[in-house]
């Protein structure tokens, strides 16, 4: 069986559902003939043809609206902002129509719909290429939002977040697009939407992350093992809706929470799971939870940029001071 | 002096504001006079309900409504000439169209009473329609992207959108004309132009002469009409819808109105227009002109326009009455149709609700 990166799972989980379901369709700018400037859609157009593989006109308000109206007229859209960095036209028609079809029609119309994004930093790419804003979206009732941080959960994920009945937010990770591979059967088995994935068990400090910064959080467990320390690693692959219960039972065996994430840190979605964590886990924690964040900063350009990012030692250093408090 | 492209926009009228008949060439449905009486008889119960849902305003049984007074050839010529299997995106006062499709005045009341339930349209076509959008413009690119459904289905449907002279500034708009014109879309968008966009006038909205136009940067076939003259609005919705069906383009009609009422029963818009004006509005107004037409052809008459608004107070009373008797919904309704299933942690913000309610909070 081949070994995949991240993005080619993305491609074999687009490639096996427009194979198995007609509806299923993708669109957005430069996703046909150049297969993505990614390429997560390369090779699609050739099999599927150019609608149902369909560039737009360069305009992202015209990918979310028309996707909203191909999902209520029965189509499966999986639209793709070509960066995430792009995707603030998009908000009204995510927000106003997307998110809230179903509910303002009390079921009449729905929204099918993925909207992919590459997401965050790290590729020392232009302005504007580089932007994490999970957080704009989390806060949207209606909404999915996932972030798959290895091959095998890119694929499972983006199958169910296509096969969902309501718009999912899809967002990937590019900087870790092809960090490595591993094998990724393409047998059509999709990963569920609402549970988090313990990558590593530990008893001393439980990492919370998502999206790139889950390869920090693992890098800095490794470390911490080898000073003795058991660390617990979470990913957060779907953050809504949220699956508390896992950080909640892993927090209370630890008693010690660190989380790290890319975004800017005020009103970051670390936020939410601290306050859950105040709300339901108080008498358990040991120590303060600790975030671990991208600053209330524009993302520096990229010379400056990996200063910006959460790093495997600023994430170590924090999980020793959880253990120093108690 | 070479020219790299030229355009001129078509503007058509049949009937005048007197309801002279300004040229001969009189479509086939409109010599059908059983059908005009038909649309006229619509026109005046959609004026009818307006006026209710304005009553109902004003006695604190509705919160904001917005009116359609004075776009009942527009409303009424968009909706008729649609088919069943049509898609049909509205702004949020298109109810003569919309009540041709099949919508109901309790659904109207319903909405803009503060139930969602109006927006769910219990009776086909209007239930695979789309509901009312209050973000301007939106629902031109939801109209597209249904068109660019039935194109890749190879389905001969069309998708109607309508919006105001103020919506045709948007990008959303720009958005949808667009890519209807790259790809070949089934798409007709009718600008319904009232002048007014709240305070704002047409003349500073855009400093094109027509807003049809505008069609024609994204390749459609463009036409200006005497929205007020239904047989004009009809007609050019007719050869529009024919050709998008068969593949041959979508288009943009602007369908020239004048907006009589209030932008909606929140403003006043004595504040920023005159009398003149609005005298010179209703000197055009589209029903005047076909009750005119119709009585010179000996099919209306007083007798029966007064029948006609009777019947029509009658159905507007059961429809009040029955928007009156609904029930609000269960609090938990709020939860329920966020996603296919309620999420578990969403469940918990339902069941802390209901633990409330059950308090008596």
């Amino acid at each position: 069986m081949a070994q995949i990166t991240l993005i080619e799972a993305v491609t074999q989980a687009l490639a096996y559902e427009m194979a198995h379901d007609d509806s299923v369709m993708v669109l957005g700018e430069d996703v046909g003939l150049n297969g993505g400037v990614f390429r997560a859609t390369q090779g699609l157009q050739e099999k599927f043809g150019e609608l149902r593989v369909l560039d737009t006109p360069l305009d992202e308000t015209t990918i979310a609206g028309v996707t909203v109206g191909l999902a209520v007229a029965g189509m499966k859209p999986v639209a793709e902002a070509q960066f995430e960095g792009f995707i603030y036209p998009m908000m009204e028609q995510i927000a106003c129509h997307a998110a809230r079809m179903r509910n303002r029609t009390r079921g009449r119309l729905t929204v099918p719909a993925v909207f992919r994004a590459p997401w965050g930093g790290g590729i020392r790419a232009p302005e504007h290429h580089s932007e994490a804003n999970e957080h704009l979206f989390t806060n949207v009732p209606g909404l999915r939002v996932v972030m798959p941080s290895s091959p095998a959960r890119a694929y499972g994920l983006l199958l169910a977040a296509i096969r969902d009945p309501d718009p999912v937010m899809f967002f990937e990770p590019k900087r870790i697009y092809r960090q490595y591979k591993e094998e990724v059967p393409d047998d059509g088995e999709a990963l569920p939407l609402d549970v988090c994935f313990v990558l590593r068990d530990g008893t001393d400090v439980t990492l919370v992350s998502w999206g790139a910064q889950v390869k920090e959080a693992l890098e800095a467990a490794d470390e911490l093992a080898e000073q003795g320390i058991s660390a617990e690693v979470i990913d957060v692959a779907t953050l809504t809706p949220l699956d508390f219960d896992t950080i909640a039972e892993s927090v209370q065996k630890t008693g010690r929470c660190v989380i790290v994430h890319e975004a800017p840190k005020t009103a970051g979605f670390g936020a939410e799971i601290a306050a859950r964590l105040a709300e339901e886990c108080m008498y358990d924690l040991l120590a303060p939870v600790e975030r671990v964040t991208g600053y209330d900063a524009h993302i520096p350009l990229f010379r400056l940029e990996m200063k910006y990012l959460p790093s495997v030692e600023r994430v170590v250093e924090a999980a020793k001071r959880t253990l120093a408090a108690s | 002096m070479t020219i790299a492209a030229k355009f001129e926009i078509e503007y058509l009228q049949y009937l005048d504001a007197d309801g002279k008949e300004v040229r001969k060439d009189l479509p086939a449905f409109a010599r059908d006079l059983d059908h005009m009486v038909e649309l006229y008889k619509l026109m005046l119960s959609t004026r009818v309900f307006d006026a209710k849902s304005i009553a109902l305003q004003r006695t604190g049984k509705l919160g904001t409504y917005a009116s359609c007074l004075g776009h009942e050839a527009a409303h009424v010529g968009i909706g008729s000439a649609m088919k069943p299997e049509d898609v049909l995106a509205v702004s949020y006062r298109e109810y003569g169209a919309q009540l041709y499709r099949g919508v109901r005045p309790r659904e109207v009341y319903m909405y803009w009473g503060g139930d969602e339930r109006g927006n769910d349209y219990q009776q086909e076509p209007a239930r695979h329609d789309f509901a009312w959008s209050v973000p301007i413009a939106t629902q031109c690119l939801h109209a597209a992207g249904t068109a660019l459904a039935f194109k890749i289905r190879g389905e001969k449907r069309v998708a109607v959108c309508t919006i105001g002279d103020g919506g045709s500034s948007k990008g959303d708009f720009y958005g949808a004309i667009n890519i209807a014109g790259a790809q070949n879309l089934p798409l007709v968008a009718v600008i319904v132009n009232n002048q007014w966009a709240i305070s704002v006038p047409r003349k500073i909205q855009s400093g094109a002469p027509t807003l049809a136009q505008k069609g024609i940067a994204a390749g459609l076939f463009c036409i200006q009409v005497d929205g007020n003259d239904i047989i004009a609005v009809r007609k050019a919705m007719e050869d529009a819808l024919e050709r998008a069906r068969n593949g041959e383009g979508g288009s943009v009609i602007e369908a020239v109105t004048y907006r009589l009422g209030d932008h909606t029963t929140a403003d006043d818009a004595r504040r920023y227009r005159g009398e003149a004006e609005v005298k010179e509005g209703w000197s055009k107004e589209p029903m005047k002109r076909l009750r005119n037409w119709l009585v010179a052809k000996k099919v209306w008459d007083d007798a029966k326009e007064e029948a006609w608004k009777a019947e029509c107070d009658e159905w507007m009373d059961n429809e009040v009455n029955a928007y009156l008797e609904t029930k609000t919904q269960p609090v938990t309704a709020m939860f329920d149709y966020i996603f296919a299933e309620v999420p578990a942690d969403l469940a918990k913000q339902r069941d802390y609700v209901l633990s409330l309610e059950n308090k008596g909070h």
